[in-house]
């Protein structure tokens, strides 16, 4: 065994915003040719380390060394001339641009006409490289997730990058999509690259790992080899005990269909079918799964039943009432729930305290208002008891909720949702980037639902989560069912497979 | 109407248009780079009265045209510091530089009415092309400022397309955050176009007291700015169709005028108002294409970027 050489020291990085201290007295180390992890609940600070280590924060203490030497990363600019380039949670792409212009915006080159073709040329030789297939003249708005982060990847190994970091990268892969990456980082790592690897899923940490830092409310628990560690210790690490994940299928028989989808079209923003006339149908206490790789017609499924989105072609039936004609307004009252995937952006107000998004639905009623007039007292009470039963973190109940972290928004705006006691429930993503312990109370509040009768939507990426929750699972590819599946006769390969385009013949 | 009457109402269609078009090439840069500056008839009045002072206190129109430039600029950079640096509304800052530039033009510029300029821009007619028939009158019988607008046009078409700071100003226009991942300085890469925007809005401002009227006159742009602001929604933020929408609305500027010189019987007022209800028009059209498919815009426009927003 030869010593490798130490690429990344972070010493004594301290950062805070406003009154939240996301990273306290931090120090890390990370070889050239090692994959490390950094593991830790939500809102550990992972995502603000890495950020502070690819110039985009600026930490208010510590300092900073690669390759042994003292550097002040004042930018992402700063940052990529050491070496260093950092794949965001959210991608950071020009969506108009093609893949080749996002590779190539931006470089150092002081040349002032534009050459593609040679960019193009130069593209495909790094592509071919690191076996990353990708095609240049496609624009981003029109490739896959799983194609947008090949290109994420490309950009910083043709600016030169030789230290990685990739936030949360899995979150949005099929399995065998997340196979090919992990392929990728460990051929980087051979090549003699620092790869800082930031995930949640810990089976992909005892897979991947060479050594992991696991953080906790912003400082180091502590840095361990993978070969003396196993997952149980990772748990226990994170969140200071063990942890378990329940099973949704408690033995409750699901009832009569309360929800029919009759050979459903429906177009997405740009026109195209997203829906091309699939029927299915969910049962009173049941937990419907719909599996697939983002952009297959999920989120089109979901604002069609919620009302947000016209059907071009066939029915829905609630109760077996034709409601397809009908207002998100009217669905509302006649018990359809919608939670979105974008929290922040439809399911809750930014700017709003959390009071006011627990009744932004209910406002109107007698019970929070009289006339034009709120009872601020009212709200206040009632939402003190929404934040008990549902075990929300609030540090302030007046200060906007974009500064909660992702596990309790989550829970903030299924609390809002499921206070309504509704009869269908339609949640996207709701377990999208939280952590162990937010997941856990995610799946206690939705089975908390089937068991009182709710018919349940469970769209996720996460087969992870889907087999333990689902009572059957529903696969999408491009618009149509590829397979409605029992979770218990089947595997997590098949279901990965038939996310890819495989069909299954034969219904459960 | 003859062919030489055509020729004469398409040459002064082209005077009417450049104004319009310097202002709304500059509002393209600007914007492109994600920042909506409104005060662009206030740059233009400024822009409009430095040059007509330089020249007259110089002599020369070529200073006049240096100084209108960047005074506009130097407008520019106020809007460019209270949006880009300090993140305040772009809209409510833009519209405060046209009330500013207003008063302050008016107030520069009192002792320059009724003064005239002994060395204006004059036409010169490019040696063979003028002679070309038809083409040569229309297009090549103009002042030295004309013939600059025609030159600009391609360049910054290219600069914008073709080149690789063209290539990192869309990308700070689109998504600033992308932009700045990749290594890209937004910062300066805004400040240098909403200084660029602010330069050409002068430009336009000078044209006006330079060359079309030569003189200056209180509120001499007259809307104009308004006009190049509403032209680069029209022109989908490109140079060529702002070229084309610049004439657009100068023909229908100078319409007015001709037609009562024909005789036409149509109330003054209406014709004036003509170029206004064209604008008017022209954003119900553009903002009303029914896909979202279609590119409408830098997609940061107005929204000022700060790297460690959430
Ligand atoms: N730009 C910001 N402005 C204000 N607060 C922030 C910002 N970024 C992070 N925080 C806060 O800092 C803390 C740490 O956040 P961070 O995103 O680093 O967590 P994380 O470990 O990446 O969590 P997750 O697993 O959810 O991604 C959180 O409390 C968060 O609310
Ligand atoms: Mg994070």
């Amino acid at each position: 065994m030869f010593v490798l050489k130490v690429a990344v020291e972070m010493k004594n990085i301290s950062k805070t915003f406003a009154d939240v201290v996301a990273n306290n007295d931090v120090s890390i180390k990370v070889k050239a040719g090692e994959i490390h992890v950094l593991l830790g609940e939500n809102g550990a600070g992972k995502s603000t380390l890495m950020n502070i280590l690819s110039g985009f924060y600026t930490p208010d203490s510590g300092e900073i060394f690669i390759h042994g030497k003292k550097v002040e990363l004042t930018s992402p600019r700063e940052a990529l001339k050491c070496g260093i380039g950092m794949i965001h949670q959210h991608f950071k792409l020009v969506n108009s641009f093609t893949v080749a212009e996002n590779i190539i915006m931006g470089n150092g080159n002081s040349a002032l006409r534009l050459d593609m073709k040679a960019g193009i040329e130069e593209i495909k030789k790094v592509s071919q490289e690191y076996g990353l297939q990708v095609d240049p003249k496609a624009y981003i708005w029109q490739i896959s997730v799983g194609e947008q982060q090949r290109v994420e990847i490309l950009k910083v190994l043709y600016k030169g990058a030789d230290i990685l970091i990739l936030d949360e990268p899995t979150a949005v892969l099929t399995p065998q999509e997340a196979e090919g990456l992990f392929e990728t980082l460990r051929k980087m790592a051979k090549k003699g690259c620092a790869v800082l690897l930031i995930t949640h899923k810990l089976d992909e940490v005892m897979e991947v790992a060479d050594t992991i830092t696991v953080l906790r409310k912003g400082s180091v628990v502590g840095t361990v080899n993978k070969a003396d560690v196993d997952k149980r210790k990772l748990s226990e690490m994170m969140v200071g005990r063990e942890t378990f994940l329940r099973t949704g299928k408690i033995d409750n028989h699901p009832g009569e269909e309360l929800l029919t989808l009759d050979r459903v079209t429906v177009l997405n923003d740009k026109g195209i079918k997203a829906l091309k006339g699939i029927s299915i149908g969910i049962r009173r206490g049941e937990i419907l799964g719909i599996a697939g790789v983002a952009g297959n017609g999920q989120k089109e499924l979901a604002e069609v039943i919620a009302g947000l989105r016209k059907a071009e072609d066939g029915r829905i039936l609630l109760r077996g009432e034709n409601i397809t004609g009908l207002s998100v307004f009217d669905r509302i009252n006649r018990g359809i729930s919608y939670v979105p995937e974008d929290r922040l952006g439809k399911g809750l107000v930014p700017g709003m305290n959390i009071q006011e998004n627990l009744v932004l639905k209910k406002y109107r009623s007698a019970a929070f208002s009289r006339g034009a007039f709120l009872k601020i007292s009212k709200i206040r009470e009632a939402s003190r008891e929404m934040i008990e039963k549902f075990d929300i973190q609030v540090s302030d109940m007046y200060s906007p909720v974009k500064f909660m972290s992702g596990g309790n928004l989550q829970k903030t705006l299924l609390a809002r949702e499921v206070s309504d006691t509704p009869d269908v429930l339609v949640t996207s993503y709701p377990v999208r980037g939280l952590d162990i312990k937010a997941m856990e109370s995610i799946y206690d509040l939705l089975i908390e639902q089937k068991r009182r009768g709710c018919a349940i939507l469970f769209i996720s990426e996460d087969l992870d989560a889907l087999f333990q929750l689902s009572d059957r699972i529903a696969v999408f590819y491009g618009g149509q069912v590829m397979g409605v599946l029992r979770p218990e006769q089947t595997d997590i390969n098949e279901v990965g497979l038939m996310m890819m385009g495989s069909k299954k013949t034969g219904v459960a | 109407m003859n062919s030489s009457a055509i020729t004469v109402i398409l040459s002064a269609t082209i005077i009417a248009g450049t104004p319009i078009l310097f202002a709304a090439l500059g509002e393209i840069l600007t914007e492109r780079a994600g920042v909506l500056n409104l005060g662009v008839e206030g740059m233009m009045l400024v822009g409009a009265v430095a040059g007509f002072s330089t020249a007259v206190l110089t002599g020369s129109p070529w200073l006049g045209l240096i100084s209108a430039m960047l005074a506009g600029g130097t407008m520019a950079l106020i809007h460019g510091f209270l949006a880009i640096s300090l993140r305040s509304s772009q809209v409510v800052s833009g519209l405060a530089l046209t009330i500013f530039g207003t008063g302050l033009s008016g107030f520069l510029g009192k002792r320059y009415i009724g003064v005239s300029l002994k060395a204006p821009f004059v036409k010169i007619g490019i040696p063979l092309l003028k002679d070309l028939p038809f083409l040569g009158p229309v297009f090549f019988r103009h002042d030295a400022m004309v013939y600059i607008s025609f030159l600009l046009v391609p360049v910054i078409w290219y600069y914008i397309n073709r080149t690789r700071p063209g290539l990192n100003l869309k990308a700070v226009g689109e998504n600033p955050s992308a932009a700045d991942a990749a290594g890209i300085n937004v910062f300066r890469t805004q400040y240098l176009h909403v200084f660029l925007g602010g330069a050409l809005a002068g430009l336009g401002g000078a044209y006006l007291s330079l060359a079309y009227a030569p003189s200056w006159l209180e509120n001499m742009t007259a809307g104009r700015g308004w006009i190049a602001v509403a032209l680069v929604i029209f022109a989908a933020w490109d140079p060529l169709k702002a070229l084309l929408g610049s004439y657009i609305f100068g023909g229908l500027d100078i319409l007015g005028f001709r037609l009562q010189v024909l005789g036409v019987m149509v109330p003054s007022f209406f014709l004036k108002m003509l170029p206004y209800l064209f604008t008017v028009l022209v954003l119900v059209i553009s903002t009303s294409r029914r896909s979202k498919y279609v590119w409408s815009g830098p997609g940061s426009l107005t929204k000022p970027y700060y790297r460690e927003d959430r």
